[in-house]
């Protein structure tokens, strides 16, 4: 089907090209988020940015993107403000504060929302859309205003980029170097509640804040460099963006949040599994090599112990004598042994010293020693 | 009133007590958005377990759901063990995916029965009174009333039960798991307790309001007292006054009901928030002007004391003298010399400010204190 899909219509490619901003503002700005340890904050200004859409309605009483945008801004600001000042003045911890603001400015949109619906205008279908998403409302004007808050969120991180990098990872340093650590803070959290707002009329209040975790959580687990992890989580924010979107276009009754959010969840789990290093796949990997290299070690360390009490060192014993000193020498591990060219058998169960072997278990037993004299 | 209508507020008063319950150990052992998360994810189990017994109204839904909540919170604890991901960000990961899942599933396969997004959303209290229960042709009422009911009996029954446990566990895990109180299996019998609840709250206020019954009562009572019990009392009884006020809201305004009840939730707690004897907004801000003051006191005091008697004891112990020094505004300079003036400390001649034999005594005293 795929160039079936990608011979585009007027609205797919409108639709294309909000998942590809969305996906590339929520993926940056995910990073800081999920390694600042706020992967929640997301969850909190995404719900506290809905009553903002619906006061904006209000206000307008037409559906103006750069209107409802500007509400959800200043609601989700506000929330955010409401998170912190709770977290100083009370004793309450800070996922109580989260839950709070989460719900009760949730609840307000939920009643502002009841209350435009029996309104008599004429506009207001669409207001529902920003509960689950919807890819199919997106208009040309509603792109302009996302394209304008990817662009002021991509120039100020370029702008930025050291300082939010330092913030990141060590603010004691930061403010011991004289940088304005609160207000570079705020900044961040400003950039980091576009990102939200941007991405609300396409994935929902519901599920952004899974777009604020996902994408830096995939990233995450491919590289331990925080250009790079940007740079991916962009990459993969796009990518989910526009499968999602593509699939819940193709498949009429399905909303386009969950999509994305189920596609950006694969990218997580295949990340965690197959990445390089990190990955489960990878570490199982290693860990069996491990293994195999500590049996073939402690073989040779054995053998030497046997051999120091003959005058030659490449004198050959059964597989059963070596067995009876030390834990576990397999068949196998011999045979490993043997490929590296590191044991002979000359005969059928006789095994003994290479030359090469022999220097080895020498060597070995050097670094044991000193490790052991070292502690 | 209605007989519909009593049912509805009855309904919301049961749910409310329920989440209120809960809420409080929530609250005291830091899990709040856990509740938010399951929430999110007994959808999963409500739609899976539909799928095999195609009956909205069948027990099978609550047990599902309850399992796919302790799933999630199960499948959080694996992801952080892993070490991959820290604990926030595997629960944003986990809840989004379960939820999407059933949202996507509510649309390919059951966009025909009553179980759409807006219900899952936002809950049917108001359609409480035309479901009814009828058991061998008797009308016994709406059938919610019973089933929140017994879901509170459930909640009332495992923290008596369990009161002790619960309570130590709560405040010290460690000493809990050296004296052999399995917190862990508590803590899962506990996550088995919100989702039980969150599945009785979802029908009627649905999934994210259920968070501000549950969060919401505890953390205002908790601003008010320090003490377990009176935190459990208090909660009910915000949660029975947010809900209460909040239908009454809903009635009058005509707006949907379980919004009104969450945002009568945080009416409730910004109340407390700023008025609140101990923890509240307006009382730290008077106690940090009255502390001002006194520091500011004594500091003038000792001020006063050290240059008594020496050369530049006439340019030292002046007013104008204040405001270079200390860097005191002219205004705040003038309001502490009549704080010690009232208070008999010093006396003043024109500019000079002079020691009383008081205000000596209570200066040395301040500096004593001090070393």
């Amino acid at each position: 089907m795929g160039l079936d899909v990608l011979s585009l219509n007027y609205t797919l490619s409108i639709v294309m090209a909000g998942s590809f901003i969305l996906g590339i503002s929520s993926g940056v700005l995910s990073s800081f988020a999920v390694l600042r340890q706020q992967s929640l904050l997301g969850d909190v200004i995404s719900h506290a940015a809905f009553p903002g859409i619906t006061l904006a309605f209000l206000w307008m009483m037409t559906k103006d993107p750069l209107g409802l945008f500007f509400g959800a801004l200043v609601s989700g600001w506000i929330g955010t403000l409401l998170v912190k000042s709770i977290v100083t003045y009370t004793k309450l911890s800070m996922d109580t504060a989260f839950g709070i603001v989460l719900s009760v400015f949730f609840g307000l949109g939920i009643v502002l929302l009841s209350y435009i619906q029996r309104l008599p205008t004429s506009d207001k279908a669409g207001l529902n859309s920003f509960l689950f998403g919807s890819a199919s409302t997106l208009l040309l004007q509603d792109l302009i205003v996302m394209g304008l808050f990817c662009f002021i969120i991509l120039v100020f991180l370029g702008l930025f980029w050291k300082e939010f990098k330092l913030l990141t990872f060590d603010t004691s340093f930061m403010s011991s170097m004289g940088f304005p650590v609160a207000k570079l803070d705020m900044l961040l959290t400003i950039l980091l509640v576009m990102a939200i707002v941007l991405g609300l009329q396409m994935v929902g209040v519901v599920l952004m804040s899974a777009m604020m975790i996902a994408p830096a959580a995939a990233a995450r687990q491919w590289t331990s460099h925080l250009g790079l992890m940007v740079f991916l989580a962009g990459f993969i924010g796009l990518l989910s963006g526009c499968i999602g979107t593509l699939v819940s276009n193709a498949i009429p009754q399905v909303s386009t949040g969950p999509m994305i959010v189920v596609v950006i969840s694969i990218m997580v789990i295949i990340s965690l599994v197959f990445a390089p290093h990190r990955g489960l796949v990878c570490n199982w990997i290693k860990g069996y090599y491990h293994r195999v290299n500590i049996r073939a070690n402690s073989i040779l360390m054995n053998m030497l112990l046997f051999s120091e009490s003959k005058t030659d060192p490449y004198h050959c014993h059964q597989l059963s004598a070596l067995v009876a000193i030390g834990r576990g020498p397999s068949l196998r591990t011999m045979l490993q042994l043997k490929r590296q060219k590191l044991v002979q058998n000359p005969q059928d169960d006789l095994w003994g010293f290479t030359e090469l072997g022999y220097k080895k278990a020498l060597t070995l037993k050097k670094s044991l020693y000193s490790q052991s004299h070292e502690h | 009133m209605s007989i519909e209508q009593l049912s509805i507020i009855g309904l919301a008063s049961l749910v409310s007590i329920s989440c209120s319950l809960c809420g409080v150990y929530l609250v005291l052992r830091r899990l709040a958005l856990i509740s938010d998360a399951i929430s999110h994810s007994i959808l999963l189990g409500i739609v899976c377990s539909f799928f095999i017994v195609h009956d909205l109204n069948s027990p099978l839904l609550i047990l599902g759901a309850t399992l796919t909540g302790v799933l999630m919170v199960y499948l959080t604890e694996i992801l952080v063990a892993s070490k991959r991901l820290k604990k926030d960000a595997s629960i944003g990961l986990v809840f989004p995916l379960f939820f999407s899942i059933s949202v996507l599933l509510i649309n390919l396969f059951a966009a025909d029965i009553h179980l759409d997004q807006d219900s899952v959303l936002l809950g049917e209290i108001a359609f409480t009174p035309f479901r009814l229960l009828t058991i061998w042709g008797y009308n016994l009422g709406p059938a919610s009333l019973w089933v929140m009911g017994g879901i509170l009996v459930l909640n009332v029954v495992f923290i008596s039960v369990f009161y002790k446990e619960l309570k130590l566990t709560t405040f010290d895990h460690g000493l809990a798991a050296m004296l052999g109180f399995f917190p862990a299996y508590l803590h899962y019998a506990f996550m088995a307790m919100v989702s039980i609840t969150a599945v009785g709250a979802f029908e009627s206020v649905g999934v994210i309001l259920v968070v501000a019954l549950m969060i919401v009562p505890p953390a205002t009572a908790y601003l008010l007292t320090n003490r377990l019990f009176p935190m459990m009392i208090l909660s009910i009884v915000f949660g029975l006054a947010s809900s209460l006020l909040g239908y009454s809201m809903a009635f009058y305004l005509n707006v949907s009901i379980a919004g009104s009840m969450a945002v009568m939730t945080g009416i409730l707690f910004l109340l407390v928030f700023l008025f609140s004897p101990s923890q509240g907004l307006i009382m730290k801000f008077l106690t940090f002007q009255q502390q001002r003051i006194l520091f500011s006191t004594n500091m003038l005091l000792i001020q006063l004391l050290e240059h008594e008697g020496t050369k530049t004891e006439k340019t030292e112990n002046t007013v104008s003298n204040l405001i270079v020094h200390m860097k005191w505004t002219f205004k705040f300079a003038n309001s502490i010399v009549s704080y010690a003036l009232e208070k008999g400390f010093i006396q003043r001649h024109d500019d000079r400010l002079l020691l009383t034999s008081f205000g000596r005594e209570k200066a040395k005293r301040v500096i004593v204190m001090d070393a």
